[in-house]
């Protein structure tokens, strides 16, 4: 990769730290493939044989034809699309102010005696318990399920973000300085840099429960949404249909945790290893 | 020779404690001349590296002031080559070396330009994609000391660069320092408690008391260019050698005492 083969010299300049071997790698992966796979052929078996109720546990082939027909007549990629829309924004309207905040409280004293008060206040209220709350003040729309989204969002980054901007060797503060860096510049080239790690930490643990909260949300008060399909199988008892709505929603988080990690990998080539 | 370029004048710098106050420099007042190696050469907590963090603005004097004096175009006043690890592990060598240049927003071309020849005279070209993380102790203190010639400030500022390093890298490292510092001539200010590298690199010595005052002024009378192997095959680098330590065995005591006179906290400590 970019790093460590851009000059031979580089590499032969390696502190004998451990890294990985792609074989490692390779080896990693197959077996992360290997344990769901497994699960599943169990499963199957299992209702086969009658070892389980498929009253409550119906085959992964019989939820797979159910799958195959919400693909066919679009039901499922509508409710998909629109969980992942709120999500989308949800996650951009919590994350962006809780990065900013949390860059300001980190840098700035003054602004971390005054806000982290208020986050240590009301961080620890279980998010659901709010959604009454929310729905209230946003009312049954669009508004309301972004809104839950994002404070499942906001939390994490910005208390990650203060973290991480704290814990930067105030030297690093010091060269910028002594190199011209002011205001925006410290900002871009240290704070946030320096402060990545950590937050991306807070990006992972955001994007979870926004999914959890998203799920909530929509089992309350929503007309579309995987929350709301999940939600409306067990009303008129569809096992199948729900099942679908679970699998989906894992599916969006295991390839949202995929993602963050990739970008994790882009965003920190360095890898300044904690 | 040209007039003084840095003035120091009665810097005085004291910290606040618990039961009373610590007197880390006490009133210092002295010239450095325009392209002159002058180094600063004192035990552990006599307040030297306060001294050079007011000289770079990072810290304010309690009294006195340091007034640098600025030739001509739009040079940056002071750049700082910091103890330990200080260059930015999220950016490469290149990106390092180059950050003073970029902050002062330098035309791309003389960016590319500058920061092509300071990776060249420190052996660093090799290395402008790597990441800190996968540089040795040595390999990163060039990068620190590329970066401070790369936007050729008014003076150098040189905290303990080279403490951290083992006896050989040192050697190595002082000798490319003398070979690009010869090049550009500038007016450095370098502070160690090696009395070597103090003899081997200064062209004036300042001894500091523990006290936080200067105890002495030694010239070096060594021509340039220096060879660091040569120079200290020398009798008279030897007489150098012993007539510092003459005047620092006195003060290594009192520098420890001094600390822990005040509060009987070893957290006051200035340098």
């Amino acid at each position: 990769m970019s790093v460590e083969a851009s000059t031979p010299a580089a590499v032969a300049e390696q502190r004998s730290r451990a890294r990985r071997r792609p074989s490692d790698a390779t080896r990693d992966r197959l077996l992360s493939i290997a344990s769901p796979v497994a699960l599943f052929v169990l499963w199957e078996i299992a209702a086969h044989m009658h070892w389980i109720d498929t009253r409550f546990f119906p085959a992964p082939s019989s939820i797979a034809g159910t799958f195959g027909e919400m693909i066919a007549n679009g039901t499922l990629l509508s409710n998909t699309l629109t969980t992942l829309e709120r999500l989308a924004i949800g996650i951009v309207v919590g994350g962006v102010p809780a990065l900013l905040i949390g860059l300001a409280m980190g840098l700035y004293r003054p602004i971390y005696a005054l806000v982290d008060p208020l986050i240590a206040a009301t961080y620890p209220i279980p998010k659901s318990a709010i959604l009454p709350l929310i729905l209230l003040v946003f009312g049954l729309g669009e508004a309301s399920k972004i809104a839950m989204v994002a404070i499942g969002m906001f939390y994490p980054v910005v208390i990650n973000t203060a973290a991480g901007v704290r814990q930067i060797d105030r030297m690093y503060f010091d060269v910028g300085r002594n190199f011209g860096a002011r205001g925006w510049s410290v900002f871009r080239t240290i704070a946030f840099p320096g402060a990545l790690p950590v937050i991306m930490t807070g990006v992972k643990l955001g994007a979870g429960l926004a999914l959890i909260l998203i799920a909530i949300a929509e089992m309350v008060g929503a007309q579309s949404g995987l929350g709301f399909l999940i939600w409306n199988a067990w009303q008129i008892l569809q096992v199948n249909v729900m099942y679908v709505g679970l699998i989906t929603i894992a599916v969006i988080g295991f390839i949202l945790t995929v993602l963050l990690n990739e970008l994790e990998r882009l965003l920190i080539p360095a890898r300044t290893r904690r | 020779m040209a007039g003084a370029k840095i003035v120091f004048e009665s810097v005085e710098k004291r910290f606040a404690l618990r039961n009373g106050e610590h007197v880390a420099l006490g009133g210092i007042s002295f010239d450095v001349a325009a392209g002159e190696f002058f180094v600063i050469v004192g035990p552990s907590g006599c307040g030297k590296t306060t001294l050079l963090r007011i000289a770079a603005g990072l810290e304010v004097p309690t009294a006195g002031r340091v007034r640098i004096a600025h030739g001509e175009g739009n040079r940056p006043e002071n750049a700082m080559v910091f103890q330990g690890d200080s260059i930015f592990p999220w950016m490469t060598v290149r990106q390092n070396a180059e950050y003073g240049l970029r902050m002062r927003n330098a035309p791309q071309e003389r960016i590319d330009m500058v920061v092509d020849h300071y990776l060249d005279r420190t052996g660093l070209r090799a290395f402008a994609d790597a990441y800190p993380h996968q540089l040795s102790g040595g390999m990163k203190q060039r990068v620190s000391i590329a970066r401070a010639f790369a936007c050729d400030p008014e003076v150098l500022l040189m905290d303990e660069p080279f403490s951290a390093l083992d006896e050989q890298n040192r050697t190595l490292l002082q000798d490319e320092l003398l070979r690009i510092w010869d090049e550009t001539k500038k007016t450095v200010v370098f502070i160690t408690h090696s009395v070597d590298e103090a003899v081997t690199l200064g062209d004036r010595i300042m001894v500091m008391g523990g006290d936080g005052r200067p105890k002495a002024f030694v010239d070096v009378p060594f021509p340039r260019p220096r060879s660091v192997l040569d120079l200290r095959a020398t009798l008279e680098y030897g007489r150098l050698f012993h007539d510092i330590w003459a005047h620092l065995r006195d003060e290594i005591p009192a520098a420890r005492f001094s600390l822990r006179q005040p509060s009987g906290d070893a957290g006051v400590e200035a340098s």
